[in-house]
């Protein structure tokens, strides 16, 4: 891959509506509250990075998005639309109607840390899953997609061996496949180099950085403060469940208004 | 061959295979149940399948069995006979299986929570994270590679169980075990007849082992094995 493009982040975004948003999410767990009231849009086109040190509740945030985490307070609106919520039995939020949850959820796909892929299909099975399941596909449709995206992330060769059997890199890979394969209108990426070698960091940042320059919707909660200085085009400082800083990335890192992300930004620096 | 009871002892081993497979039936579904209730949220659930697999294990086979087999026949009367039913004659083939199926469900139910918590926590999330239902991600995720996990303990349960139908002849089932009693009875040749059951068992619970063992090669895909040399 060629030298780091250059952030356009006001052409890119500027106008763009909003993919999704989230307003004012608050969650505690028992008497700790990690999310403080958050707030973020993502337009379409965004590739947002939020840095943070460990504990600052970054992936409880992200995971708050689709709804895996519930939320204590808070909206969340998808492509023009609120995703209606109602207290739970345990005070915490749950969506109302269970179809326009999944609505969401098959148009925000996500990567996990630990690759998550089930195990007892092929790379190719994980792809398609999904897909048929949720949306409908037929099969011959939903392969020709899936091996589509495997080759899109260069692990097409790959495609018949199941998941223990493939590298760190290679699983993590497949499992961006898996989310490109719904074809979403935003992808959600939880810390997704944090489980790898590092010399198997590099493959997965690379297929990373290449669905940003195609201008896809990304919110991507990482450590490395490389792709989030030179790929997205804002960052998000979070600081124990607030954001503390937000804005352009050469900004961000430049030049920190905030003491505790110069702080941060020191201690990172390798 | 056996003084001429052979076929009738053989005539015992199908109803002997219907009342273990019946039964075996009715157990996996008290397991899954019973695994459901234990996992779920909700503490009644909860406390219900406890006290069901606590209460049920402790006791022996023989003992629920003819517990629950006179005890509950003179409950039911008891009942109808105020309702003005009339006697009610419990068939032993049903109330048989029903019992069985109970008492294993109890095992199974330990067998399928072990199962389902085996599998990673993250794979399921990811499966609600894509869109899926929760029917979905039962019968898509969890099943298939539970199967895998709850196959050992399984074949333990339904080797346990394939045994203890022997118990139903005492309830009046006429089994494999209740014809050799009347042949050995008739003969006076206890050792023959005995034996000759036994290895019917013996080669019924090695035909199982062998089956069971494919089914979980079967369902082992993508499992890599750990080579210790």
């Amino acid at each position: 891959m060629s030298a780091p493009v250059p952030n356009q982040p006001d052409s890119r975004s500027g106008t763009a509506p909003v993919a999704l948003a989230a307003r004012g999410i608050r969650k505690r767990f028992g008497a700790v509250e990690v999310l403080k009231g958050l707030t973020i849009e993502a337009k379409t086109g965004d590739v947002i990075s939020m840095i943070g040190a460990s504990g600052s509740g970054k992936s409880t945030f992200l995971r708050c998005l689709n709804l895996l985490e519930r939320p204590t307070a808070g909206e969340i609106d998808f492509a023009g639309e609120t995703l209606r919520l109602v207290p739970g039995r345990d005070g915490d939020l749950e969506a109302a109607d269970a179809s326009q949850l999944r609505r969401l959820r098959s148009g925000v796909a996500m990567v996990f840390q630990q690759f998550n892929l089930w195990a007892h299909m092929t790379a190719l099975e994980n792809v398609i899953e999904a897909p048929i399941q949720v949306q409908g596909l037929a099969r011959a449709e939903a392969i020709s997609r899936a091996e589509h995206y495997l080759e899109r992330v260069g692990v097409a060769h790959r495609k018949d061996a199941y998941p223990a059997f493939l590298s760190g890199g290679e699983q993590q890979r497949v499992a961006i496949a898996r989310a490109l394969a719904m074809e979403p209108k935003v992808m959600l990426f939880d810390e997704p180099t944090s489980a790898l070698d590092p010399e198997l960091v590099g493959e997965v940042l690379r297929v990373m950085r290449g669905l940003a320059e195609e201008g896809r919707t990304m919110i991507v909660v990482t450590h490395e403060m490389s792709f989030a200085r030179d790929v997205s085009n804002r960052a998000v400082f979070l600081h124990q469940g607030l954001i503390e800083e937000d804005g352009q990335p050469a900004d961000v890192f430049r030049h920190p208004k905030s003491p505790r992300l110069a702080a941060f930004l020191q201690n990172t620096r390798r | 061959m056996l003084h001429g009871y052979l076929p009738a002892i053989l005539g015992g081993l199908g109803s002997t295979l219907s009342v273990a497979g019946t039964s075996l039936a009715i157990a996996c579904l008290f397991g899954l149940l019973g695994a459901a209730a234990k996992l779920s949220d909700s503490p009644i659930a909860r406390g219900i399948a406890q006290t069901y697999t606590t209460l049920i294990r402790g006791v022996p086979e023989l003992v629920l069995m003819l517990l629950l087999f006179y005890g509950g026949q003179i409950a039911l009367n008891a009942l109808a006979d105020r309702m003005g039913w009339g006697y009610i004659d419990i068939n032993p083939f049903a109330a048989g299986t029903l019992v069985m199926g109970f008492i294993f469900g109890a095992f199974l139910t330990e067998t399928f929570r072990g199962a389902i918590l085996a599998i990673p926590r993250g794979q399921i999330e990811a499966a609600q994270a894509f869109g899926m239902t929760r029917g979905q991600v039962m019968r898509r995720i969890t099943l298939p590679q539970m199967v895998r996990h709850a196959l050992p303990g399984f074949t333990n349960s339904w080797l346990v169980m394939l045994k203890a139908s022997a118990l139903v002849s005492i309830i009046g089932l006429d089994d494999m075990v209740h014809r050799a009693n009347l042949a050995a009875a008739a003969t006076r040749k206890p050792f023959t007849f005995y034996a000759t059951i036994a290895l019917i068992y013996l080669a019924l619970t090695t035909i199982s082992i062998l089956a069971l063992g494919y089914l979980e090669r079967r369902y082992s895909h993508g499992v890599r094995k750990v080579d210790f040399r």
